[in-house]
């Protein structure tokens, strides 16, 4: 197989000690060799190549001929010099160094006939490129080639000049091309026109060069020269905003080239299953939708044609389907009429249905850009895309994986969640944190009650609890503390639970917790909820030895353990003589953590045996800010052990993000830490008397302003609700004080990676002048690991018959925010 | 953008390689190996575009050989898919041999290795497809 050419070996000295000293001597003496060996033609080294049975025989027959090759390359045969080249590339091409060839390359470049020059280019795209010093003495001879006046020349010339041109070369030569992008010949004109792309991706200074002939080069007739016209424009569109402005002009002109296209009968030239040359109808519908972003009037010019296209292309073979989709995607990112976008979405949604899984996954990938702008439109289609869900295909269920997570509202949630969790027993290992992940934050967004959340979140432990973030246990803990109604059931659903599997850690340490707080619930046996089952005593701490006792539980695990047996030191009724044997005997465990809780547990048996009660009693709701009592720091300290321990966090739920701007990259390495744990002196009790006190309210984060242009501002607020520390609120007010309206006003945002974000739906999007209704709208940011918080926003609207579009970073956002 | 484009056996050796943006010797069979064990692992129902790394991975089985394209994102996947049809079609016009698919690249080498070489390029020139019909 082919990684065994990863490995490198000392190619020069074997060839070298082959050469010389001789597995046989007529490779060595080159003057015997060229009257004795002819050199092998290529084919028959392939075969030969081809015939090694193993990797070491392969090596062999390459390194022979590379000697051979090399022999020759020194006598300077001129006759032979393209075949040996050839056949170094062939070895080049199967992993093999051969920069020993770079010289032969220009030589054959140099020579005049064509056979030569057609190797030594190929040799020259291949061996050269900018890194090594000698490409640049092929300038020399590629400029003599282009001014020469024979097509097939000039053509081989651009060719290598457009793959390995560096930046000195394209200065060089860019006149010379100029030059050609003028002449009659379509074969050397689209190769020219080409090679100007690359050299503007190179140089970006020569657009001025380039951008003059492309108006004359519409008016071609020719296909090929066409095409790459329309590249050439796309490339100097995507440069520069002055070049997009230029090219605006030129959109009736496409539209009329696209209209001959899709009206044109059927040619044999151009036809591809039916549809007239639809590699130039998918670059111009690309260039079309860059040139009608954000602009009215383009837009509108394209509106009817676009709809032309969408109905008139045969669907029946992928041609026609792949113009199709980009006709869509073109619709969905200019200003279109309404009634265009709900065709495309129709499309979207007709291309769901076809039994092809490519056209499915281009469908889903597009309904994905296309939710947060047309949610409505997207939801209609939800009933197909949770069937798509089912596919076996990977990069299929994983498209429908994120577009379902964005589907997902408050009216649909339960049915949604049913189908997801459906979806989360059975899906590939690599989705699987995705998916449980997705599931918990939109759990989160929209459970209607909290049985159901608490049932959500324990189905998705038990089925993938590996693979859930760090923070679900303290949020399931914090979410049953908080439920006062449920205890019972959810002590009684954990204890199940937790009786059937002891190997999912978050699981096992929700259940200890839990059954540790409410143990006396669990006793009592009468819940409504579920059907009744009779507890013993017993039972529950020989469940509890058992986790304690068994290897597959972590250290954070064991200590939630043991907390809760000693929690049922008071809930209990029976004699407590079995938890002291139990927390005497970890007294003396290896490890240091669980060894001084089991020592600080004995000492309260002992000494402090009176304030046992007050101590072990049912905790208040957790604050996570605030001043820790003594179960909670240990909560805290078992939280920061768990994410130590925890598998690989999974990657933030991305569906809700909207990614037109790119993801800063924050300072994310220093994230993924744990918060620090705090040692706790060693034996000291002092920490076991501390009340636990009120934590201060949190102090309102100022409102802090960022943006304003011609008397339009933008407004940040914050608000971080103490009840979920991660969570932070901005609420984004966006204000009109000049005499102009805001139309069309859109904000998108973008944080670090190691944040999830999610854009509530604005309040409308138009600001009247004058300091008329503000448009609001909120934007939610869970940061758990307390990452530092940057900001970048983009907006895009129109004021004053101008469309404006600004993207900029916040600075000085305020500390609190994140901390 | 096309970033590779490459032919490849189902034994995994690579017939044809093209690049149309630098990558080092020792990486290209590096990523030449991930690529095809990608491919060589879906079965027929799934369908043909597969994300890698930051490369969208279009590919199309003719016989025996696998015929890869990567893509930045900017592509369109199906106009990819089609113009990947095109290039055989190209290829089967040209050496006028119809059947074998993996002889094919025999006869390539056997004729005109360079014309193999180079009629990536005339097709999809620097990464763009450049001309569709067979000229």
């Amino acid at each position: 197989m082919l990684n065994r050419k990863g490995r490198r070996w000392g190619a020069d000295a074997c060839v070298v000690g082959f050469s010389g000293g001789g597995v046989g001597a007529e490779f060595g003496d080159p003057l015997r060799e060229r009257m004795v060996v002819p050199s092998l033609k290529l084919q028959d080294l392939i075969e030969e190549i081809r015939g090694a049975k193993t990797q070491a025989q392969e090596r062999e027959v390459i390194q022979k001929e590379c000697a051979h090759i090399r022999a020759s390359f020194r006598d300077g045969d001129p006759v032979h010099r393209h075949r040996q080249l050839a056949k170094l590339l062939y070895v080049h091409m199967l992993g093999y160094p051969a920069h020993f060839g770079q010289m032969e390359c220009l030589k054959l470049i140099a020579s005049s006939r064509f056979t030569d020059k057609r190797v030594g280019y190929l040799g020259a795209m291949l061996l050269l490129d900018e890194r090594h010093d000698a490409h640049l003495l092929i300038t020399n001879s590629i400029k003599n080639d282009l001014s020469q006046g024979i097509q097939p020349v000039q053509g081989l010339a651009l060719c290598t000049l457009s793959t390995m041109g560096s930046a000195e070369m394209c200065r060089d030569l860019a006149p010379e091309v100029e030059k050609l992008l003028l002449q009659p010949s379509p074969y050397v004109r689209k190769k020219a026109i080409l090679t100007a792309v690359h050299m503007i991706r190179k140089v970006p200074e020569l657009s001025s060069v380039f951008l003059p002939p492309c108006a004359q080069l519409l008016h071609e007739r020719h296909h090929g020269i066409l095409l790459g016209t329309i590249t050439l424009i796309t490339e100097l569109c995507e440069r520069s905003p002055a070049a997009l402005r230029h090219f605006r002009k030129v959109v009736p002109q496409l539209v009329h080239i696209l209209r001959t296209l899709v009206t044109m009968g059927y040619s044999t030239e151009h036809s591809i299953s039916g549809v007239s040359d639809p590699f130039l109808q998918v670059q111009i519908l690309r260039l079309l939708r860059i040139l009608g972003r954000n602009h009215e009037e383009s837009s509108e010019t394209m509106n009817d044609l676009l709809a032309q296209v969408a109905t008139n292309t045969d669907t029946s073979r992928n041609a026609g389907n792949a113009v199709l989709f980009e006709t869509v995607l073109t619709i969905m990112d200019i200003r279109s009429a309404a009634g265009l976008r709900v065709l495309a979405v129709n499309i979207l949604g007709r291309f769901l249905l076809n039994s092809d899984r490519n056209i499915r996954y281009v469908a889903l990938t597009s309904l994905l850009r296309l939710v947060q702008s047309d949610h409505s439109a997207v939801q209609r289609h939800r009933p197909t895309v949770v069937e798509c869900l089912r596919e076996t295909d990977a990069s299929l269920s994983r498209r429908a994986l994120e577009l379902s997570l964005a589907l997902v509202n408050s009216s649909n949630v339960r049915a949604m969640m049913q189908e997801l969790q459906a979806f989360l027993e059975s899906c590939p290992p690599d989705l699987r944190a995705d998916c449980a992940s997705g599931i918990l934050l939109a759990a989160e967004r929209f459970a209607p009650t909290k049985r159901w959340h608490i049932d959500t979140i324990l189905h998705v432990l038990t089925t993938a609890g590996t693979h859930v973030r760090d923070d679900a246990v303290a949020n399931l803990t914090q979410l049953i503390g908080g439920a006062q109604e449920l205890h019972a059931y959810s002590v009684r659903r954990l204890y199940n639970a937790l009786a059937e599997d002891i190997s999912q850690q978050p699981l096992v340490q929700v259940a200890a917790w839990c059954i540790g707080e409410y143990g006396d619930l669990l006793l009592a046996g009468n819940c409504e909820e579920i059907e009744p089952l009779q507890v013993d005593e017993e039972e529950v701490l020989a469940l509890l030895e058992k986790v304690l006792q068994s290897h597959m539980s972590l250290p954070a695990t064991r200590g939630y353990a043991l907390t809760a047996l000693m929690k049922l030191s008071t809930r209990l009724c029976g004699d407590n003589n079995r938890i002291r044997q139990v927390v005497s005997i970890y007294g003396s465990c290896l490890d240091v953590e669980l060894q001084q809780r089991a020592v600080e547990y004995d000492t309260l048996f002992r000494k402090y045996d009176h304030m046992r009660a007050a101590i072990l009693e049912k905790m208040p709701l957790v604050e996570r800010d605030g001043p820790q009592a003594d179960e909670e720091a240990k909560e805290s300290k078992e939280a920061a052990q768990l994410s130590e321990a925890a598998p690989v966090p999974t990657e933030p739920q991305a569906s809700q993000l909207l990614d037109l701007l790119d993801l800063l990259d924050g300072a994310s390495g220093d994230v993924q830490h744990p918060p620090p744990l705090d040692p706790s002196p060693g034996g000291a009790l002092i920490h076991l008397l501390d009340l636990p006190c009120v934590p201060p309210p949190p102090a309102p984060i100022p409102d802090l302003k960022v943006f304003e242009r011609e008397g339009v501002q933008l407004n940040l607020s914050f608000i971080r609700p103490p009840e979920n520390p991660a969570l932070l609120l901005i609420t984004v007010t966006a204000t009109n004080f000049s005499e102009g309206d805001v139309t069309h006003f859109i904000c998108q945002a973008a944080v670090p990676k190691s944040l999830q974000l999610q854009l509530q739906a604005p309040s409308g999007n138009t600001v009247p002048a004058r300091g008329g209704l503000p448009i609001t709208q909120l934007f939610r940011i869970l940061n758990p690991n307390k990452a530092p918080l940057r900001l970048k926003l983009r907006l895009t609207y129109d004021h004053f018959h101008q469309s404006v579009q600004e993207i900029f970073e916040v600075n000085n956002l305020p500390v609190e925010s994140w901390q | 953008m096309i970033k590779f484009f490459l032919m490849v056996n189902k034994q995994g050796q690579t017939r044809l390689s093209k690049y149309y943006e630098h990558v080092d010797i020792n990486k290209r069979t590096l990523l030449e190996t991930e690529v095809i064990k990608s491919c060589l692992s879906r079965s027929n129902e799934q369908c043909s575009f597969i994300e890698y790394k930051d490369f969208k991975l279009i590919y199309r089985q003719y016989a025996a050989l696998f015929i890869v394209v990567g893509v930045n994102d900017t592509e369109n996947e199906m106009a990819i898919y089609e113009f990947i049809h095109n290039f055989v079609e190209v290829l089967d016009e040209y050496f006028s041999r119809v059947e074998p698919i993996d002889e094919l690249p025999k006869i390539c080498s056997a004729l005109e290795p360079q014309q193999a070489c180079f009629s990536p390029d005339s097709s999809s020139f620097k990464g763009a497809a450049s001309t569709t019909p067979i000229y």
